[in-house]
């Protein structure tokens, strides 16, 4: 039927899918999360904000979850060498994250002043750290990431935590960071009304213009970066270690796809597309085509990253021989076989009905609504 | 090159943030389906009380979910994290279980979760119990998978060795599905979740009757609990058998550690209710034995020999040296490929390879290993004697406790007298914290009994690990601590809170603490808040 090669690429692609999935959704709502102090203000504003989200968080946090598991299935190698190598970076990001869903649930089940601004930090930090953290990390594996097997393919990490935190990493996280603000302030413009959702569309504008900055600026390092090449390995389709290939470093190779291929260009195109767009409509208050526009900025910024380094998906900075590619990380053709048709079938069931969900849960929420529903709304 | 400590805070770091998400998890499992019977009762025959009680325990459960939630994301990351040479070595198989349990059933759980919580004024009344029912089958379903991956691990079928890329891969993905091994697990571990929800509805709704509030409400809750209860442990204890069953098919050593079997009986072997395992002299002080009982229980036939541990350590014996040839056959082979007596001695041994690898925490090169060596590994793949025999030993007594308690509650439910037996109403409320012991006791015997390995018969636990240095472990397994004590200590307050609030939280104007305080029917309602929109 489809044949290993097929198979690989179509889950290089499925990855891909599924970061991007987790962006729009669970972005959304760690954006609110990043803006809740700072655009709203009062406690009954704050309800609002978190209330947008209240029915959804936890079905959009699944899509971090489902990622971690698909790779996890899918590039069994990746999941291991990464998150054990990024091992105090991936602890940040999960206790960060442990203040989401009590964060959420708890916040408004006391009166207290001081338990409700706690938990709003919480959540500040359950949803920022998080989203810089993403890309920090993107930004490293850019970058390659010290990392090797012995002859029983165990991984070795060499580097340290604070080697992570390098000026190109920090600016990607930085273009996390401001993206995931963006989405979640468009998100916001769709969701609440007066003094919030002007509030919201200013966030929208200033972490737009941060975004499209910052794209740009990491556009500009990447093209003469040291980056890896795939000079000869086994063949695309075959069962292999991801032992037994020749790399090596040149400056500015992650722009090799786009020359072999000029159509690419249209991907990063999107990411400057989807913010100068999301910003318009952001500022005319157009929430939903802002919301699809941010969604799209972050379809383009992602896949640009993924495409620059394909068929990498980890370099080694140490053992550039010993790095990650699409061809060589993944699961047996069996395995990727049944994830596949198990993705094909599983992932339009869940965005319908997700989609529905957020149909079922529309409108605006305002303050007098959660006046209204004090003891059954967050 | 493996630091034995990490080995070592890594076992702990996974055994306390399991226990400690398994906190959590049964009662999700259990209170899904008892709101989706009181909402049933509701649609069914419209009384209100039924929607305040659906409410009201969701609320409870909703403050127990976040950390459900929560602590479950630390599981997803673990694997690799911790484990980063399983989860290269095995992750072709036991991934796909973990992504299908977030699309299939993760997924559906948690986006339904939302509109169960909020969806009470938008959706019609069949629809949100339609909701209801589907957060449910999420959450149990979510179970399933679990347990296929946690089942794959006791009895690892499907699946073979390949040389080219150095790991397990996948040989049928329904011989994983339909593991007989996951399936037993599944049904027992899904009750004993139905069972902790029914004892802390029943003890909470017993708290209310002992205080003489709220009465028609905690009657109504007793009686719902009573029933689903009985039904439930008498289920986990059947299938608890059922599971016991599929442990002497496969992890025969876990039976014997399990049983204190130091000696192999003749068939049918008994059954030591009560003894004091004293593994230096390798027997039981003050043994109480049912002669025949656990022959028949175990292998349901009077003349099949259940191996105690003495026989378990010849065969393990032979195998670990059998397995050694195949490590040291494999080794060669990455050397050369072509070596033709090397591919015959793998074959030959191949399956025995897993054994072989015990000998790697005593030495590198496993085909130069010393007997007293060989006599090292064999001890190590006995599971601990003494914590296995006393935590199955809890759990089973504390099964059959529930058995007793639910059967007394559900024929003074049926007789209309309970609210006048003190004494059951305190066993209930006292009982609370119970159904928790017998389940992370259970976990421990289902885990620790399948030591020395990660993969039973494949992969030991002291090769699983990533390279990480103890000092690292350590400092995750401290962050892990402080947070989830800090969150726990959130959580035990809100639970107390709301529990000691009662229905009057729902703010629905008609129970205890409200307007009408003292008035402790309870059954009248204020009108359902309309639309906002």
């Amino acid at each position: 039927m489809l044949d290993y090669e097929t198979l690989k690429l179509i889950w290089w692609l499925l990855v891909g899918v599924l970061l991007v999935g987790f962006a729009v959704m669970d972005g959304h709502d760690m954006g609110m999360g990043t803006l809740l102090p700072f655009v709203a203000k009062s406690d009954s504003e704050r309800r609002v904000l978190i209330n947008s989200v209240a029915p959804h968080w936890d079905g959009n946090q699944v899509w971090f979850i489902t990622a971690g598991g698909a790779i996890f299935a899918a590039w069994p190698i990746v999941y291991a060498t990464a998150f054990s190598g990024l091992y105090f970076a991936l602890m940040a990001v999960l206790w960060a994250m442990f203040f989401r869903p009590v964060g959420f649930d708890y916040r408004s089940k006391v009166a207290d002043p001081r338990w409700r601004t706690a938990w709003d930090w919480g959540l500040f930090v359950g949803s920022a750290v998080p989203a810089l953290l993403f890309g920090v990390a993107f930004g490293n594996v850019l970058l390659g990431v010290p990392f090797n097997y012995d002859d029983d393919m165990r991984s070795f990490y060499t580097g340290t935590f604070w080697a992570l935190l390098n000026p190109f990493a920090l600016l990607a996280g930085l273009l996390s960071l401001s993206m995931i603000a963006f989405h979640g302030a468009n998100y916001l413009i769709v969701r609440t009304e007066g003094v919030i959702q002007q509030r919201a569309s200013r966030a929208s504008l200033i972490f737009g213009v941060l975004m499209v900055l910052l794209f740009a600026l990491c556009g500009m390092l990447v093209t003469d970066m040291q980056s890896y090449v795939l000079v000869s390995g086994p063949e695309a389709g075959a069962m292999q270690s991801p032992v037994g290939k020749v790399v090596e470093m040149q400056a500015g190779a992650w722009l090799g796809n786009f020359d072999k291929l000029p159509l690419l260009w249209v991907i990063p195109a999107l990411g400057f597309i989807g913010a100068l767009a999301g910003m318009f409509f952001a500022a005319k208050l157009k929430g939903v085509l802002a919301f699809v526009s941010s969604s799209v900025a972050m379809l383009g910024v992602i896949f640009t990253a993924g495409v620059a380094m394909f068929p990498f998906v980890l370099p080694s900075s140490s053992m550039p021989s010993h790095s990650l590619t699409a061809w060589d990380c993944v699961s047996s053709e069996r395995t990727l076989g049944v994830m596949f048709w198990v993705a094909l079938v599983m992932t339009p069931i869940v965005i319908a009905y997700t989609g529905w969900a957020y149909r079922i849960m529309r409108g605006k929420i305002t303050i007098a609504h959660i006046e209204a529903n004090d003891h059954s709304v967050y | 090159m493996i630091d034995p400590g990490a080995v070592d805070l890594a076992r702990l770091q996974f055994a306390i943030t399991a226990l400690y998400h398994f906190i959590f998890v049964p009662l999700t499992l259990g209170l899904t389906f008892l709101l989706a019977i009181m909402e049933t009762v509701y649609v069914m025959t419209g009384k209100q009380i039924y929607r305040d009680m659906t409410k009201f325990w969701g609320k409870l459960f909703g403050i127990n979910f976040a950390l459900g939630v929560t602590t479950g994301l630390t599981m997803e990351f673990q694997f690799g994290t911790n484990w980063a040479y399983y989860s290269h070595y095995v992750g072709d198989i036991f991934g796909a279980p973990l992504a299908i349990e977030g699309l299939l059933a993760f997924f559906l759980e948690s986006t339904m979760v939302g509109l169960f919580f909020f969806g009470w004024d938008r959706l019609s009344k069949v629809g949100h119990l339609t909701i209801t029912y589907l957060v449910a089958i999420g959450s149990n379903l979510s179970a399933v998978l679990i347990l296929i991956a946690n089942g794959w691990m006791q009895n690892p079928v499907g699946s073979e060795f390949n040389p080219v890329t150095m790991r397990m891969e996948m040989t049928s993905f329904w011989d994983l599905v339909f593991n007989p091994a996951a399936q037993a697990k599944f049904v027992h571990t899904v009750s004993s979740g139905y069972v902790t929800a029914s004892v802390f509805v029943l003890g909470i709704s017993s708290w209310y009757l002992l205080k003489g509030r709220d009465l028609e409400f905690a009657r109504r809750s007793f009686r719902i609990a009573a029933a689903f209860g009985l039904a439930s442990a008498l289920s986990v204890v059947v299938l608890g058998d059922e599971s016991g069953y599929a442990v002497t098919e496969h992890q025969k050593t876990k039976l014997a550690a399990m049983e204190g079997m130091w000696t192999t009986e003749e068939a049918p072997a008994g059954l030591t209710v009560f003894g004091i395992p004293d593994e230096a002299n390798r027997t039981n002080h003050a043994e109480v034995k049912i002669p025949y009982l656990l022959g028949l229980i175990a292998t349901r036939s009077s003349d099949e020999v259940l191996p105690g541990i003495d026989q378990l350590e010849v065969t393990l014996k032979q195998r670990i040296e059998s397995g050694a040839i195949a490590v040291g056959a494999l080794e060669r082979l990455r050397n050369n490929k072509d070596d033709a007596e090397a591919t015959d001695l793998f074959a030959a041994h191949k399956d025995d390879m897993g054994y072989g690898l015990l000998l790697k925490k005593y030495t590198e090169d496993v085909t130069q290993a010393t007997p007293e060596m060989v006599a090292r590994a064999v001890d190590d793949a006995i599971p601990p004697v003494a914590p296995l025999f006393w935590s199955f030993r809890i759990m089973v007594a504390l099964g059959l406790a529930f058995i007793v308690l639910f059967a007394i509650a559900f024929w003074a439910s049926a007789k209309n007298s309970f609210e006048h037996k003190r004494w059951l109403l305190r066993w209930a409320l006292w009982f609370i914290p119970m159904p928790w012991v017998a389940t992370q006791v259970g976990w421990i015997v289902a885990e620790v009994g399948r030591q020395p390995w990660t993969v039973h018969g494949v992969l030991p636990t002291h090769l699983s690990v990533s390279s990480l240095s103890s000092g690292e472990v350590m400092l995750s397994l401290a962050g892990f601590f402080i947070f989830y004590t800090l969150l726990l200590i959130a959580e035990l307050y809100l639970m107390f809170k709301y529990a000691r609030l009662g229905p009057s939280s729902l703010g629905t104007g008609g129970y205890h603490f409200e307007s009408g305080g003292g008035m402790t029917k309870g059954a009248v309602s204020a009108p359902v808040s309309k639309k906002e929109f």
